[in-house]
């Protein structure tokens, strides 16, 4: 559903992406992890088209996605949400929602009807939040929700916008223990037609989650397998010495 | 569900507040009769300070060159005046699309660009148009301004020292654009706006044509800056370089923010407010009027950063 | 008729006063993102000491250069202390309409006490006249202010590349977080650079008054070429603001020279193109 080809990237002497070919099928969950500065976040602002590609070539379903504009690509169904909340401080939850949504029907460019007429919109901007435990704040400001919730309210964003994939840059950062299980469910609920791609550190999110794990080192992938692959591969543990050994034994 | 539909509704309902305010404006026709002039000015600039509003307040261009718009709205509607017919209906119409051809041009380079560059650029054509015009002085008379403008009655009515027609024509067009503005803040696209100036890099990600939005509303508020401009011409008959210099632009920015920016009204207190002082002061020596407002704009940005109209709403929520 | 190596050499010179007025700003900007378009106050502020000290307390002139550095210096600290620290997260426009007021604030300032004169200065006669060489005349106070601005960029320039202060400023205006995250402590390092350039644009007022007089719009009217200087040449960069302040000097002269129709046009025209061509200014980052 996803893929890329050779994807390569370098800020003047930096290289932060080197020769990058992933495949992630159809309704599956995908992790990709590795160590801080990697390139996780810069192969993700790649695919999303945030970042040009010196060389390589990004594809969603059979169609070659490189040469579009972000906004483009969000309208062939490929969302992400951020690893630091990027979010609309002072509109309300709903508002936000609504908004993603009029901008997938393209109904946002209508100046003349005001926006309580848009019922449909609001309803299912509505029964996102809902969905995600946020309906009872729908109508608080954005900047007044708790950081678990607008974690889940950065996953509301994009799923307004319909993706067939989702990319998820560290869902779980930050969210404390006691606020995760909402976090989780909503990871768990998410449709099985959809494909889903996520960064995390967090060991027990990846190995519950996901199906297949990517790792990737200094802009490289260096290995990709099962979750029991990639716990028992030499070269992983040695990257990760000094993180939580417990995850792999 | 429907009830969120209502609880929207609800926060953008027509206040009994809002109509006790247009009402009020109706006021110096038989209060202050002999302010009708200053009047006059007062919605012209409201009208002008809107417009920055639509860009400023919600959009988030912050615009040091909008008198740019404004100047050229005035000098179309002085020019078509002078040389070809005086009727104001018509001229404001035309000005203000000519002006909006202007503004969307303009917006094709204008929004590509945020902070100092921004900045910089509208500051930087703001002042290239003020000194193409002060060059161009066949055209345009120069530092001494267009003469010889003649405008027509409008719809039978005269344009008279006493200032009845001008107040009448200048509030009837700020109560149009006003409902106008309104209805975009309130819609969709109103939004979307709104979106941009609050969070840019998560525009692309819900898949917002941001730039397309952007040049949409600094079109609109282009028009609208043109149409306060000939607003200006046909109820003083004349057109000065003036209304294109960059004091222009900085007043209507300390008007706005003064007001209240993304508030809809605040460009139209602030307007109230600024120009019935500056009338009241206007004996002093112009500098000590930018004296005071100097320290003005200091304590609004300290203590005041949502104007006037956010201080009242603060004030408002903390008293329920 | 000036030829055109006198106008070159003349534009140069102007472009070299820009140059003292803008490379504060520039580097401020390009560090802390905070826009202070009170800038040229500071600029001001030294004109006015200088002539202060040379008119009234019978200073010679070129003693005056240091006080006004340092008054205008110590204006910057004080404001930078007191004001300005509490802006640095605050947003562009905030910025901007606070220093904007500080403006209007220092030019009434300005005009009340010393009214809305040009102020006249009593340049040393070694310092008045012109140099002919190779045919063509260049005024000695030019040459004076071309010669004090070289010198002044020597040390800059020196001074950011060998010293440990440059390095941590180097590293301030490349990366802020980066910076603090290394131990540098980047608000010192900020107070002391915008100190300096304030300094700066004190000197550049004091030596201006010669050149382009001094009134008390002066903070206004040339806070459009400090920003034009400083847009082009890229924030943070000292040889964006010298190459810039070059390029916009010796265009403001030639166009008023050759083709005075055009007015500030030219400058204003250049200016946007630039823009337009490289957001970021010549050498900006990003």
């Amino acid at each position: 559903m996803l893929s890329t080809r050779n994807l390569d990237k370098s800020f003047g002497s930096l290289v932060v992406a080197q020769g990058i070919s992933i495949a992630v099928p159809r309704g599956e969950r995908y992790a990709l992890i590795g160590p801080n500065g990697a390139g996780k976040t810069t192969l993700i602002n790649l695919v999303t088209g945030m970042l040009r590609p010196d060389a390589g070539c990004i594809l969603l379903g059979d169609e070659d996605i490189t040469a579009l504009r972000p906004d483009a690509r969000v309208k062939r169904g490929l969302a992400r949400t951020f690893q630091i909340n990027t979010l609309f401080p002072h509109l309300s939850a709903l508002e936000s929602v609504v908004l993603a949504v009029l901008e997938r029907n393209n109904q946002s460019r209508a100046w003349w009807r005001s926006l309580p007429r848009y019922g449909e919109a609001i309803e299912e901007a509505y029964s996102i939040l809902e969905s995600l435990q946020l309906g009872a704040q729908c109508h608080r400001l954005t900047r007044e929700l708790a950081y678990g919730q607008q974690r889940l309210l950065e996953i509301a964003l994009a799923l307004a916008t319909r993706p067939r994939v989702l990319l998820l840059d560290e869902p779980a950062a930050g969210v404390p223990k006691d606020e995760s299980a909402e976090l989780f469910a909503a990871i768990s609920n998410l449709s099985a037609e959809l494909t889903v791609l996520f960064i995390e550190h967090d060991m027990d999110v990846v190995f519950r989650f996901a199906s297949r794990i990517l790792v990737m080192v200094g802009g490289r992938i260096l290995v990709e397998g099962t979750p029991q692959e990639i716990a028992r591969d030499q070269r992983v543990r040695e990257v990760y010495l000094g993180k939580r050994q417990h995850a792999f034994a | 569900m429907a009830s969120a539909s209502r609880h929207l509704a609800a926060r953008i309902r027509w206040r009994w507040i809002e109509s006790a305010f247009w009402l009020a404006t109706l006021a110096p026709f038989v209060v202050t009769p002999a302010y009708l002039s200053l009047a006059s000015q007062v919605a012209i600039t409201a009208l002008f300070a809107l417009s920055l509003d639509l860009i400023l307040g919600y959009a988030g261009i912050v615009s040091l060159g909008h008198a740019a718009y404004f100047g050229f709205g005035a000098y179309t509607a002085g020019l078509l005046a002078k040389h070809y017919w005086g009727e104001p209906l018509t001229g404001l119409l035309l000005a203000g699309v000519l002006t909006g051809i202007v503004g969307y041009a303009t917006s094709h380079i204008v929004v590509r660009f945020r902070h100092l560059a921004l900045i910089m650029l509208t500051l930087g054509l703001g002042l290239l148009l003020h000194e193409a015009a002060n060059s161009a002085s066949r055209l345009t008379g120069g530092a001494d301004g267009l003469q010889g403008v003649t405008v027509s009655p409008l719809l039978g009515f005269r344009f008279d020292l006493y200032g009845r027609t001008a107040y009448a024509y200048s509030l009837a067009v700020l109560f149009l654009c006003f409902l106008v503005s309104r209805r975009i803040i309130h819609s969709p696209f109103g939004l979307a706006l709104r979106g941009i100036r609050e969070n840019l890099v998560r525009m692309p990600a819900i898949g917002a044509p941001s730039l397309a939005h952007l040049r949409k509303a600094y079109t609109i508020a282009a028009v609208m800056a043109g149409i306060a401009g000939a607003l200006l011409t046909h109820t003083t008959s004349t057109v000065s370089l003036e209304t294109l210099s960059f004091g222009r632009s900085a007043d209507v920015l300390v008007i706005l923010i003064l007001g209240g920016a993304g508030r809809l009204y605040g460009g139209i207190v602030g307007a109230i407010i600024y120009l019935v002082a500056r009338d009241q002061f206007s004996g002093i020596n112009p500098q000590y009027w930018y004296f005071w407002i100097g320290l003005l704009l200091i304590a609004v940005v300290m203590f005041l950063p949502n104007g006037i109209l956010g201080g009242l709403g603060a004030l408002y929520k903390k008293s329920r | 008729m000036q030829s055109f190596i006198g106008v070159l050499f003349d534009g140069f010179a102007y472009g070299m006063l820009l140059f003292l007025l803008s490379v504060g700003l520039s580097v401020t900007l390009g560090m802390m993102n905070f826009v202070n378009l009170a800038h040229c106050s500071f600029a001001m502020i030294g004109g006015y000491v200088a002539v202060v000290l040379t008119n009234s307390l019978g200073w010679p002139f070129l003693a005056t250069l240091p006080m006004a550095f340092v008054a205008a210096a110590a204006v910057s600290v004080v404001l930078e202390r007191t004001l300005y620290r509490r802006l640095y997260r605050a947003s562009d426009l905030d910025q901007c309409l606070f220093t904007i007021g500080v403006v209007f604030v220092s030019v009434a300032v300005a005009a009340y006490y010393f009214g809305t004169v040009q102020q006249p200065i009593n340049t040393p006669p070694y310092l008045r006249g012109s140099v002919e060489l190779a045919g063509v005349s260049f005024a000695v106070y030019r040459i004076f202010l071309v010669v004090t601005a070289l010198l002044i960029t020597a040390i800059l320039v020196a001074a950011l590349e060998y010293t440990r202060f440059g390095a941590q400023v180097r590293a301030a205006v490349d990366n802020p977080r980066m910076a603090r995250g290394l131990g540098i402590d980047v608000d010192r390092a900020f107070a002391i650079t915008f100190a300096l350039g304030g300094g700066l644009a004190g000197l550049g007022g004091a030596l201006a008054i010669d050149i382009i007089g001094l009134d008390h719009a002066f903070a206004f009217t040339y806070l459009v070429y400090v920003l034009i200087v400083v847009a082009v040449g890229g924030l943070g960069s000292i040889g964006g603001s010298f190459l810039a302040a070059a390029l916009i000097g010796i265009s403001d002269m030639a166009g008023k020279y050759y083709f005075p129709w055009l007015g500030a046009f030219l400058i204003y025209l250049v200016m946007v193109g630039l823009l337009m061509w490289r957001p970021a200014g010549l050498f900006g980052k990003r």
